[in-house]
């Protein structure tokens, strides 16, 4: 904290820039010669730590992180490869199709397994399941489902308890949560048994894990369904009426990923920190950081991971995106 | 003897090169060889795999209510992952118009429902294998063609190459590295037969000319044949000329001391002085041609010798001693006195028959150029430098032409009425020099004629 200052972490109206960041902040000395730009789908919250300690090692670098939805931030780099040097998204298949398209760099960075990283471009950094999580409120009984299944009994059993406090990502508008719930069809039927559930109970659509989780503390939610363990459980420490669930019938996990611009303009410094940031993440696990670490021993073992390949791609195609989201329209909407 | 012989490329190294060039070549081949049929192989490994995914994207095409739907399945692209992590183009054409995928990726227009077509393009700096195929839909009211192309970068293609590429560079090098020690060893063997023949050559004595009879391959049979024919033929002649040699001996010698001793007894009976004059030249020129027949014969005799010297451990003293006891006659008609310095035994390796006739050659010269009641002595020392002097007292070689008198037929100016041929001291220069010595010959300062032979 001696080596630099946390400048600025504002909400920026949207006619200063042009763009509308949902955070915006700046790190490092104030006469830092050169100014990294990394534009994320990750709360500054949970980055800060990471940001601090490379600032701390190299004080001549000040960094600027924007946060974005992953589907806007896609849009902003595919429009602009040269105005950002890092790219970090929770959207895999979004940003294996950026290094596919030729956006990435081709970086040397250590202390990665294979499957954490595609063409030495594409580096993942956490292993991050998809949960479900509950208000225990509203399992009196302390039955918590621990499978989609229950979870679809357990909606059938009480419908009007559930009715309107079922929460799910907006998969129109959230890159993440299509990515999840393309992976969740993938895997089983039951996915659109649940989404069909879901939909008769008038489930709410949301942006962001974030946003579930404040309605989920307030009562609002009973459930939400494939929200970001991490957020959860960041928030599980001040309010511990959550109750987090990793389905056992199949899990989905999630890798965050880092990309370095093609196009950016100081690639060294950009490398060193993609570099900086694996090291942290596949460290020792008692770091106090509010990123999950990469699971390095168990993705070998439990292969649950969504896989980084060019079969990412298969849902992004239009054709595909149109009917999945046709299918997945009429399935949640058919009640509202 | 010139024992130089004009040498070309030797037959081991014709041989060996010969079998490593071919080697070298046949590893280079199957190095190409083996490279370009994998290299096929590999292409055709990664055409399949395209044109699966092709196949796939194009079966999950269906015509629902006249619009187009590709629900391809997630395997069309996942089954295109490599260890190098290949990038992925596709397209997906309705008619002419493209409806899904990449727009950079060319139309390549596949005739509709035929088999998979391949092609090399450049994509965004990268070099991608495509494979295209069409498919015609017949719905209620329209009938469409839907083609589809998916095209692969190399990467994983060149790393299998390269490995492949190594792994035959790695065949190419053993094959030859074997094909070479196996020359070798082909080479060695295939040129046995002919350094034993070298080596018993090599080992056998001067007179030994008998033929050769250990086995020979069937190559070498004519030269051994032609030199063991050869071999015969100078044995056989050398042992004609040796008979030759003592035969015209006894033949000129035997008449001429017959007519010597004619004319001898004729002296006694004539009386008249021009008679007895003309008798006494007479014999004198029977002398000189006795003198010069036998001085010939052993000069011939001599060279015939010295280029198969038959060596034997001698005692010098010994030698010298015997022969001095056989002219001891001859030099007590003349009241010279032969003396012989022989203070330790000096054992040397020589032909005892020529070296006995060097030294009487010499001894025979102290003789007669020497005056009457004066000594002659002949020195035997250990040293190979002055291995035998012989010295006189008489008034030594004339100065003028000493250096020629050892040439052949050459008489120094102080012999006139001595009987000589002028062969004696060429017979004893030719004898140290066939003992890889040499002779010289001095004058005392006090006087009288030194010969040293040195050997
Ligand atoms: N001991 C000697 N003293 C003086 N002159 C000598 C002596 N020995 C040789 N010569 C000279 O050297 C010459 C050559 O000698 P060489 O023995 O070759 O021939 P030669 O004695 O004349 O004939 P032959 O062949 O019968 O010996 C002699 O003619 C003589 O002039
Ligand atoms: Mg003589």
């Amino acid at each position: 904290m001696r080596y630099f200052i946390l400048l600025i972490l504002t909400l920026i109206p949207a006619f200063a820039l042009g763009q509308e960041w949902e955070e915006e902040a700046r790190f490092g000395n104030e006469g830092a010669q050169s100014t990294l730009r990394v534009i994320s789908s990750t709360d500054t919250s949970f980055f800060a730590p990471v940001i601090e300690t490379f600032v701390a090692k190299s004080p001549s670098v000040a960094i600027s992180y924007f946060v974005t939805s992953t589907a806007e931030l896609n849009r902003i780099v595919r429009e602009n490869p040269s105005g950002y040097d890092v790219v970090i998204s929770s959207a895999m298949d979004l940003q294996l199709k950026l290094a596919n398209d030729g956006f990435a760099k081709e970086l040397t960075v250590d202390g990665l397994p294979d499957w954490a990283k595609w063409r030495s471009s594409l580096f993942a950094f956490t292993t991050e399941p998809a949960a479900i999580v509950m208000n225990k409120k509203a399992f009196p009984d302390g039955r918590i489902p621990q499978t989609r299944q229950e979870l679809i009994q357990a909606m059938r059993d009480r419908p009007e308890e559930f009715s309107g406090r079922i929460g799910t990502y907006d998969v129109r508008e959230s890159g993440l949560g299509y990515l999840f719930a393309t992976q969740d069809a993938r895997a089983s039927e039951t996915y659109w048994r649940l989404t069909e559930v879901m939909g008769s109970l008038k489930a709410r659509l949301y942006c962001c894990s974030s946003a579930m989780i404040d309605d989920l503390v307030t009562g609002e939610l009973a459930v939400a369904y494939n929200v970001l363990g991490s957020y959860a459980k960041a928030r599980q420490d001040t309010s511990d009426q959550l109750q987090i669930v990793l389905p056992s019938d199949f899990p989905t996990t999630m890798m965050r990923t880092a990309l370095v611009s093609a196009q950016s303009s100081q690639p060294q410094i950009a490398e060193d920190f993609v570099q900086h940031l694996i090291s942290l993440q596949t460290g020792s696990t008692d770091n106090n950081m509010p990123l999950p670490p990469l699971d390095v021993e168990n993705a070998v073992t439990g292969r649950s991971n969504i896989a980084l390949e060019p079969a990412l791609m298969t849902y992004l195609d239009r054709l595909k995106r149109r009917n999945f989201l046709k299918e997945w329209e009429s399935a949640i909407i058919q009640g509202q | 003897m010139n024992n130089r012989v004009g040498i070309i490329r030797s037959l081991r190294d014709r041989l060996a090169i010969t079998l490593i060039g071919g080697a070298a070549v046949l590893a280079i081949l199957l190095y190409l060889v083996v490279r370009s049929y994998a290299a096929q192989i590999a292409q055709q490994g990664q055409d399949s795999i395209l044109a699966a995914s092709v196949t796939s994207i194009l079966d999950a095409a269906i015509l629902r209510d006249g619009e187009v739907e590709v629900d391809f399945p997630y395997a069309s692209f996942s089954m295109l992952s490599t260890d190098s992590d290949d990038r992925v183009f596709y397209a997906i054409y309705q008619d002419d118009e493209l409806i899904s995928g990449y727009d950079t990726l060319f139309h390549s227009d596949p005739i509709p429902d035929a088999d998979h077509r391949f092609g090399t393009a450049t994509l965004q700096n990268a070099e991608v294998r495509v494979a295209s195929a069409a498919r015609t839909l017949i719905g209620a009211q329209v009938t469409t063609v839907i083609s589809v192309s998916v095209a692969q970068t190399q990467d994983a293609l060149e790393v299998t190459l390269n490995r492949i590429s190594r792994n035959a560079a790695g065949f190419g090098a053993g094959f030859f590295l074997l094909a070479t020690a196996l020359s070798f060893w082909a080479t060695s063997t295939t040129i046995g037969p002919l350094k034993r023949l070298t080596s018993s050559v090599t080992r056998r004595g001067p007179q030994d000319l008998r033929p050769f009879e250990q086995p020979v391959p069937t190559e070498m049979e004519p030269l051994v044949a032609s030199l063991n024919n050869l071999m015969g033929r100078l044995d056989q002649s050398l042992s004609q000329s040796e008979d030759f040699i003592a035969e015209a001996a006894h033949r000129v010698r035997t008449p001429l001391a017959t007519v010597r001793s004619y004319a001898e007894a004729t002296l006694q009976r004539v009386g008249k002085p021009e008679n007895r004059h003309a008798l006494r030249s007479m014999v004198k020129a029977i002398d000189e041609s006795s003198r010069a027949a036998g001085q010939l014969l052993d000069h011939a005799m001599i060279t015939f010798r010295a280029d198969h010297l038959d060596k034997q451990d001698l005692d010098l003293g010994e030698l010298v001693g015997e022969l001095v006891r056989s002219l001891t006659p001859i030099a007590e008609m003349k009241d010279v006195r032969l003396q012989i310095r022989c203070p330790e035994t000096v054992n040397v390796q020589g032909d005892a028959i020529l070296l006995q006739n060097a030294i009487r050659n010499v001894i025979d010269n102290a003789l007669k150029y020497s005056p009457a009641e004066s000594d002659i002595t002949i020195s035997v020392s250990n040293s190979a430098e002055d291995r035998i002097a012989i010295r006189d007292e008489g008034p030594g070689f004339p100065e003028n032409n000493m250096a020629m008198l050892a040439d052949r037929f050459t008489r120094g100016s102080n012999s006139e009425g001595i009987t000589g041929s002028g062969l004696g001291l060429t017979i004893a220069q030719d004898v140290v020099i066939a003992h890889g010595g040499h002779l010289v010959l001095a004058n005392h300062a006090e006087g009288g004629a030194c010969v040293t032979l040195s050997f």
